[in-house]
């Protein structure tokens, strides 16, 4: 599967280490150069030797997107820190280039629910770490009782 | 009409100041905490502090019941997403955005976000409107009705000046509809005669504007290919 992610911070590269690893093939769009150095932490080869790609640019740049690969992209992964360029990145992948699989993150869990209904595969990790701490508080309050 | 205007910058503030003196309801949303309190200080109860982006400020500005929204922050993503939201989950009749980036336009499109206006497009068309004879500008485009008006001025050498409109052939899918001369516009009839310096509206189907600046253009020169 060919997977394309866009921003390329301590999400976007750990997934991007973990796909490759896992024999897919990975392609990278990031503004900022530095992050390329992100990608190779706990790597023993560089990321172009593994048979990663890097592209620097932006997902609102349609040449960027297309440089990075995205006219066959199987997946796309929308993971910048910005909630609005996660949404509309990913709503280009989806009805530009028809990419199969696309998922955004979101950190808004209203707008994640709200854009999940609209069709869009979204993860929003607030959402997760309100639930986590809501159970552990449970947890905890159930042992008070015990 | 209640109206909501995301972003109290330069071109926020005087809108909804407009607005207001039209007798509209207007909130304007703004997020940067200083700009708001100076804005406050004008427009009182109309600011609402808060970041658009988020639905429930946008629920707090009472989206629910606004016929109009007009997203004109300093950030594409904003307005195309606010906008977006406006219409497809508050169901907002009307819709303006801001486009801060000519090159994102398309992304407006693609997020149904119409229309969008643009500084850089509406200084480019005034530019344009400087272009001299049988330079073709375009005043407007029906995108969804597919059709596009235009503007030409026409030159001494034109083939059509001295000749009566009902005497030329228009191209099929064109219509003349007004001529300007000497700064007055009227509806040319049949028998209007087309003078140097008219200068020309027509309507017409896209793809038919080198049909029109054939027709208007100068005539041929006895040098070219024989």
């Amino acid at each position: 599967m060919f997977i394309l992610i866009v921003g390329c911070g301590r999400v976007g590269s750990s997934v991007a280490r973990s796909m490759l690893s896992e024999g897919h093939e990975v392609s990278c769009l990031d503004e900022d150069p530095e992050s390329h150095t992100r990608l190779e932490v706990g790597l023993d080869q560089g990321w172009e030797d593994l048979g990663g790609r890097f592209t620097v640019g932006t997902g609102l740049e349609t040449d960027a997107l297309v440089a990075a690969g995205i006219e066959k992209a199987d997946a796309f992964i929308a993971s910048t820190n910005g909630d609005n360029t996660n949404i509309v990145i990913s709503q280009i992948a989806q009805r530009r280039y028809e990419v199969p699989t696309v998922i955004a993150r979101i950190l808004d869990p209203l707008r994640a629910e709200w854009y999940r209904h609209q069709g869009l595969n979204t993860v929003c990790p607030t959402r997760v770490a309100i639930d986590m701490l809501e159970s552990a508080v449970r947890e905890g309050a159930r042992r008070e009782v015990a | 009409m209640y109206i909501i205007v995301v972003g109290a910058g330069k071109v926020g503030w005087n809108l909804a100041r407009e607005l207001l003196e039209k007798s509209h309801e207007v909130t304007v949303i703004e997020s940067n905490r200083r700009r708001y309190l100076t804005v406050e200080q004008e427009l009182e109860h109309n600011v609402l502090y808060g970041d658009a982006s988020e639905l429930w400020v946008l629920e707090r500005a009472g989206i629910q019941r606004a016929e109009l929204v007009i997203a004109v922050t300093g950030d594409d993503e904003d307005n195309m997403l606010i906008c977006q939201v406006a219409r497809e989950k508050y169901d907002v009749e009307r819709i303006i955005a801001r486009v801060n980036n000519p090159r994102n336009r398309p992304h407006f499109d693609l997020l149904g976000v119409k229309p969008s206006v643009s500084a850089t497009d509406l200084i480019l068309r005034l530019l344009e409107h400087e272009v001299p004879e049988y330079g073709l500008v375009h005043l407007l485009d029906l995108q969804e009705e597919q059709l596009e008006i235009i503007e030409m001025l026409l030159g001494k050498d034109s083939r059509v000046t001295g000749r009566r409109v009902g005497d030329l052939s228009m191209p099929e899918g064109s219509l003349l509809i007004s001529v300007l001369r000497n700064g007055k516009g009227f509806v040319p009839g049949p028998d209007t005669v087309l003078e140097p310096g008219d200068e020309v509206l027509a309507v017409l189907d896209p793809g038919r504007e080198d049909d029109l600046k054939e027709l208007f253009g100068p005539a041929a020169g006895g040098n070219g290919a024989g």
